[in-house]
């Protein structure tokens, strides 16, 4: 399979305080890859420089052979980097219909459109007319979800699916996972359920204090090594 | 009947309240950019207006076809070059560079076209009027009232209906992510002061044949449209139209008790919905 994103020893701030060091990373094309790790381990600061949301001026982020660290967040999202972020960041003044409708103004084509959005979630077809945040947790998640699709990504981005979320919906959302896949997305998931996590994708990073304490094959890997990548001392598994 | 006059005019006045207020409340909706030159542009539009019929001997109101795309260009590139360095979190770095602007803007008119008060006559349609039974409503003021309507209007259509609309909304909500959506905010709000620089244009050329203005007119417009944001709400173009009637009728009807009062009318109305309530009337709502 071919690199989708390579990186090398990225550091990241916010003003003086260093919440990366030396991050490296690798992805491959429609590969689905977990990121797990304790609160404040860096994962969602990690997809904020992916994005461009962070600066990440002067430093490697490889995307398909491209240097796009430094470049800003709507020209990375034109190339095919979406996210659905922590929190979900919904737009309160939109519908539910605005809302995916603004995916789309990336302008990239692809199998993902309205009608592929809805067909994907339902329910969000039922709502479209109604403001995105007066939706429950999940159908809000939904919405996060189907907006970043709709910009057709290489590269999908999913920060904490299943936060505030009862397990019965979390099982729910990722069952659209698959038909996510299928279309040849790679997908970075960050996730606080490490069995979910676990699950679902091909191989996971686990971050603590802002370093890579664990990598892997998801299906090598044993609830052991991850409790101690989470909590413990650094160590590598290969 | 005088009171019903005096309530009718200041309806039609609000409209051109409701047009000074639109720029305003919209550079702060999609910004939280406050610009304290707001007024000295309407004034700087008027100049704008004076300028063309004096050396073209246009129409004061056909000049709206130049004063309009120079000013909308003037507010995009402004942005581009000035605006966007000081647009953020803080928000004073914003109110120190538009003061200046006010200041710098003042002078210059002072300079061009000295301290002299001036207006421009529209000829027939500042004597036209229409009775409606024993009210006489004159006809520039139910052009600024139906501008006022046509421009708030167009707008509401403008934000739910296009993409650009959209775009603009969503930077309002959280403008953070909307880089996220594969759109630039920096040309985003260069669209939303080129937006609120039309209508300033168009206030500004209304306000001409309505009234007369000078170049330290431009403190007092500013002053206006706060209030008419205010009381209609921040965020509701529809609550802005509905703050600068309010603001217009209270100053009628300040002005049928007393000449002296219609200004302070204005004022303690506004002071009065500030204290009771200070989110405004049509406030725009929180999901």
């Amino acid at each position: 399979m071919s690199q989708l994103l390579k990186i090398e020893d990225l550091d990241a701030f916010y003003g003086d305080f260093q919440a990366l060091f030396e991050i490296s990373f690798e992805m491959a094309e429609a590969e689905t890859v977990a990121l797990v790790g304790a609160n404040g381990a860096g994962k969602s600061t990690f997809l904020k420089c992916l994005t461009g949301l962070l600066p990440t001026r002067g430093q490697r982020i490889l995307y398909r052979g491209n240097n796009i660290a430094g470049v800003p967040a709507f020209k990375i999202a034109r190339q095919g980097i979406a996210m659905s972020p922590e929190g979900r960041r919904l737009f309160p003044s939109l519908s539910v219909k605005e809302n995916l409708m603004l995916g789309a103004n990336v302008g990239r084509k692809g199998q993902w459109d309205l009608a592929a959005v809805q067909a994907l979630f339902p329910i969000l077809e039922e709502k479209r007319d109604i403001p995105a945040t007066l939706l429950s947790g999940g159908q809000q998640q939904m919405v996060a979800i189907g907006r970043a699709l709709m910009s057709n990504p290489a590269l999908l981005l999913l920060d904490e699916v299943s936060l505030g979320l009862a397990p019965v919906i979390v099982r729910d959302i990722y069952a659209a996972l698959p038909k996510i896949r299928t279309g040849g997305t790679a997908v970075l998931l960050v996730e606080q359920d490490i069995g979910m996590a676990m699950q679902v994708s091909d191989r996971m990073y686990c971050f603590q204090e802002g370093h890579v304490s664990l990598q892997g094959v998801s299906a090598d890997m044993t609830r052991d090594m991850i409790s101690t990548a989470y909590f413990g001392r650094e160590k590598e598994v290969q | 009947m005088e009171w019903i006059n005096a309530i009718v005019q200041g309806i039609l006045l609000g409209g051109l309240y409701a047009l000074f207020a639109a720029g305003l409340s919209l550079m702060f909706g999609v910004m939280r950019f406050v610009n304290l030159a707001h007024g000295d542009f309407i004034v700087a539009g008027a100049f704008g207006a004076l300028l063309l019929v004096e050396s073209l001997g246009l129409h004061p109101l056909l000049t709206l076809v130049i004063v309009l795309p120079v000013m909308a260009a003037f507010g995009y590139v402004g942005q581009r070059l000035v605006l966007n360095r000081v647009v953020g979190r803080d928000i004073l770095p914003s109110i120190l560079v538009t003061f200046g602007f006010s200041v710098i803007l003042q002078n210059l008119m002072l300079e061009q076209f000295s301290a002299d008060s001036q207006r421009l006559s529209a000829g027939a349609l500042d004597t036209a009027s229409f009775g409606i039974g024993s009210l006489s409503i004159g006809a520039v003021p139910l052009l600024m009232f139906g501008a006022a309507v046509a421009v708030l209007g167009g707008l509401n259509w403008f934000f739910g209906h296009t993409n650009t609309g959209r775009l603009l909304r969503a930077t309002s909500d959280d403008g953070e992510i909307i880089g996220l959506m594969g759109a630039d905010r920096r040309h985003l709000f260069a669209i939303a002061t080129a937006l609120a620089s039309a209508v300033v244009a168009i206030a500004g050329v209304l306000m001409a044949v309505k009234t007369n203005f000078d170049p330290s007119a431009g403190p007092i417009r500013l002053l206006f449209a706060f209030e008419a944001v205010i009381i209609g709400g921040l965020g509701s173009l529809w609550g802005t139209l509905a703050g600068g009637i309010i603001l217009g009728v209270a100053q009628g009807i300040g002005a049928q008790i007393d000449p002296g009062l219609q200004i302070l009318a204005g004022h303690i109305v506004f002071l009065i919905i500030l204290v009771v309530r200070p989110q405004g009337l049509f406030p725009k709502q929180k999901g």
